[in-house]
């Protein structure tokens, strides 16, 4: 049997989307990690570089008519307090210079902000420029005092490398830690379908009831159409077996009156090849017959097997008195059939199939061995289980015993022109398993055919 | 002294034409040689010389070049006149670090640079390697029956009650024209306020002010100074004459000068100059093997202590000229009384 198309797995599909969201997610988490930590290092530092210019601009005071500035050592030195910076200054009055570095970029718009900050270059290296302004009176007029302090980017830069290690490694462990969760998640969302799918496909060949075991919401429908087809598949394999047995008694009862019709017929009649020609319509009067019996046992079996009873079956009485039973049939067939060895055991079970079962079995064993045949069958009782076997001295299973005769109305190659349907031994193995037990055939290495049938004690 | 060729002159200062004033010149090691290391320093041949003997002991195929100028010269010669040294070493540690802040410098990044504690190197371009305390240096003879001055406080006290003796024999740098003393007592200033009551106390007792730290010492130990204020202690222990006078750390705080090396970005061979930075950087750290002269009285002191000058942009602030002349200004009001 090929498998069904598929078009994808659910878990894959699940687990990619959930990987892909994550890595989405990370990588969010890496950029937002790092710009938020950029502008925070950024404030951090034009907090300080504000600090430092403020502090020279309140160093400042008019006195005697001129500004005097006193700068304060903190100014500078609170730059390089945390890292090594190169820290430069400039003051302005009114746009001339002062003192400090000249060629210090002018911080440009101040937007209404007491203090504005600005990045460039200069000798050589990336810094961050603040400045600040205030008007002082002097005995000149109003003058603007502009202080713009600088500083290199290197803490910056350092402080930005290592949060971007940081955020890198928060950035991936969150995606490990969502891919771990997204296999867990797929896994666990696949779980009931394997669940369901384990169920269905433990079940034996005929267990046709609904799923009962609870499901998630989502697969209550597709448990809910599994159920009615099975309910329908149930209900049509129980109309044809109705209509199988229904058809095969009716049958019977006409088949009845023909065959004595025919026997009858078969006195009167006197030219040879006419009584030869009623005599192949009684064999096949017989064959159908029998294939009618065997599809009404067949049916009786079925039924039992779906609601079967374990009473305590005493198998040692059965065997012996089915053997009674077929004693004058073996002697109409001139084989002889005894019993070799016979344990008590006793096994639970429906004792009406399992008689059906050894009668299938031994009147097999007496229809297709030959004349002067022996059939033998034993009874050995294990700590766990009950072992009937049947042998012959006839000649043998074809092929040593193929599985396919166990198939219905499969008959073996060599079964010439003996009356029966192919049912028996179906019926035979049917009612074993149903006992949940097991059935084996095979060849005698002497010659001939065995059959063994094993039950379970308890 | 093998191979070793020595010649001090000025016949160079006239080849060199240059603006900056050259106090002394020396060649060390094989003249022709295929590297020459120029250094540029404020330090006296004597007191550098053991360590580039040392130095060429181990590396023969160098020479070095040796220029001694003041430190403004030094400053001078790179900042202004932009001429090409392998090496500037100087005890102006203000100026050695506006030369690295204002982009003069080249960065140094090794394993020897590595271990250095963090007082001794700012920002991979200055590199200290010496620590020269500023100290008192007092005349045996003067306080023979005064009590030694252990802090700054009790030499106020001291000076206050003997007028007599100190007049006119009290010592100390004249700051508007010695970069070591003018970074002195800024530092002295930054750290307490006592540094002007002491410095009001000298001016009303006519003091003497030197330009250099061996004409104190000298002053001192010929009896002309009762006692010098703020003298490089590690010269002090140097001199010939040194039964005649104490010196002493001032146990309030004494400030510690680094003296530093650099490698201008005019360096023309800065390989070599990192090489012998690393070579006298291994001489220093750990402390103890460095063949120059190291101060008794540092190891003896209390750590705590010690005040040793931060390399790093707060040393720019008193090189501001406002800064400067309101510091000038104000010092002068202290000392000079008459």
């Amino acid at each position: 049997m090929s498998g069904p198309r598929t078009t994808g797995s659910i878990r894959q599909r699940l687990l990619v989307l959930l990987l892909l969201g994550a890595a989405v997610i990370a990588v969010l988490l890496y950029l937002v990690v790092q710009s938020v930590a950029r502008q925070i290092a950024q404030e951090s530092q034009d907090n300080i570089l504000a600090a430092s210019a403020i502090s020279i601009l309140d160093s400042t005071r008019v006195k005697g008519g001129e500004l005097s500035i006193d700068l304060p050592y903190s100014a500078l030195s609170m730059l390089g307090s945390v890292t090594d910076e190169r820290a430069f200054y400039a003051i302005r009055l009114n746009d001339g210079f002062l003192s400090g570095y000249e060629d210090l970029p002018v911080s440009g718009d101040y937007g209404g902000a007491a203090t504005a900050f600005r990045s460039a270059t200069y000798l050589g290296e990336d810094i961050r420029i603040a400045s600040t302004r205030r008007s002082f009176s002097t005995d000149e007029g109003q003058a603007l005092l502009e202080i713009s302090v600088a500083q290199t980017l290197a803490g910056m830069n350092r402080t930005l490398a290592r949060i971007t290690r940081i955020s890198l490694l928060v950035g991936f462990g969150f995606f490990v830690l969502s891919a771990l969760m997204a296999l867990f998640i797929a896994r666990s969302t696949i779980r009931p379908l394997h669940r369901l799918t384990e169920s269905v496909s433990r079940r034996g060949p005929s267990d046709l009831r609904p799923v009962a075991a609870p499901v998630p919401s989502e697969m209550a429908p597709l448990v809910l159409s599994l159920n009615k087809l099975m309910a329908r598949l149930q209900y049509s394999l129980t109309r044809s077996e109705d209509f199988i047995a229904e058809a095969a008694h009716r049958v019977r009862t006409p088949l009845a009156i023909l065959r004595t019709q025919a026997e009858i017929t078969l006195r009167r009649v006197e030219k040879p090849e006419n009584r030869q020609a009623v005599r192949e319509m009684i064999r096949a009067i017989d064959e159908s017959s029998r294939t009618a019996g065997q599809l009404l046992d067949h049916a009786m079996v079925t039924f039992r097997t779906d609601s079967l009873s374990r009473e305590d079956v005493a198998l040692h009485a059965l065997v012996q008195d089915t053997v009674d039973r077929l004693g004058p049939l073996s002697e109409l067939k001139e084989v002889s059939i005894e019993t070799a060895r016979l344990d008590e055991a006793v096994v639970p079970g429906d004792a009406i199939l399992l008689q059906n079962a050894l009668h299938n079995l031994l009147d097999n064993a007496i229809k297709y061995a030959s004349r002067n045949c022996r059939v033998t069958v034993s009874l050995a009782r294990s700590p766990s289980q009950a072992t009937i076997t049947v042998s012959d001295t006839g000649p043998g299973f074809p092929d040593g015993g193929s599985v396919k005769l166990l198939d219905r109305f499969a008959r073996g190659d060599n079964a010439g022109s003996v009356v029966g349907s192919g049912l028996g031994l179906t019926i035979v193995k049917e009612i074993v398993l149903a006992h949940g037990g097991e059935m084996e055939l095979k060849n005698n290495e002497e010659g001939g055919a065995c059959v063994v049938l094993s039950f379970p004690l308890a | 002294m093998r191979g070793l060729i020595l010649s001090i002159g000025l016949i160079w200062l006239a080849s060199l034409s240059s603006a900056f004033e050259v106090e002394d010149h020396a060649v060390f090691g094989d003249q022709d040689a295929g590297q020459v290391l120029r250094i540029i320093s404020t330090a006296d041949i004597a007191f550098f010389e053991p360590m580039i003997l040392s130095y060429l002991e181990s590396h023969p195929g160098v020479a070095v070049d040796y220029t001694v100028a003041g430190s403004s010269e030094l400053m001078r010669a790179l900042y202004d006149e932009g001429l090409s040294f392998d090496l500037a070493i100087s005890s102006a540690m203000d100026l050695q670090t506006k030369l690295a802040n204002d982009g003069q410098a080249l960065r140094h990044s090794s394993d020897q640079t590595q271990d250095l504690p963090d007082w001794a190197v700012w920002n991979e371009m200055v590199f200290a390697f010496t620590q020269e305390p500023a100290a008192f240096v007092i005349s045996n003879e003067a306080f023979a029956d005064l009590p030694r001055p252990e802090s700054r406080q009790q030499l106020i006290t001291i000076l206050r009650q003997n007028p007599e003796i100190f007049h006119g024999r009290v010592g100390t740098y004249d700051i508007r024209a010695s970069g070591s003393g003018y970074l002195f007592a800024t530092q002295d200033a930054r750290t307490s306020d006592t540094y002007w009551r002491l410095t009001e106390v000298m001016g009303t007792l006519a003091p003497k002010l030197y330009c250099c730290t061996s004409d104190m010492i000298e002053d001192v130990a010929s009896g002309k100074l009762a006692i010098a204020y703020n003298v490089l202690a590690s010269y002090a222990e140097q001199s010939e004459h040194a039964d005649a006078f104490t010196i002493i750390l001032p146990s309030d705080f004494a400030i510690v000068m680094l003296r530093s090396m650099l490698i201008p970005k005019s360096s023309q061979d800065p390989e070599l100059a990192a090489g012998f930075l690393d070579f006298v950087l291994g001489q220093t750290f750990p402390r103890g093997i460095s063949p120059l002269l190291q101060s008794n009285s540092l190891e003896q002191a209390n750590e705590s202590a010690l005040h040793r000058i931060r390399l790093g942009p707060g040393l720019l602030v008193y090189l501001d000229q406002f800064k400067n002349r309101s510091f000038l200004a104000e010092w002068e009001n202290a000392i000079l009384q008459e």
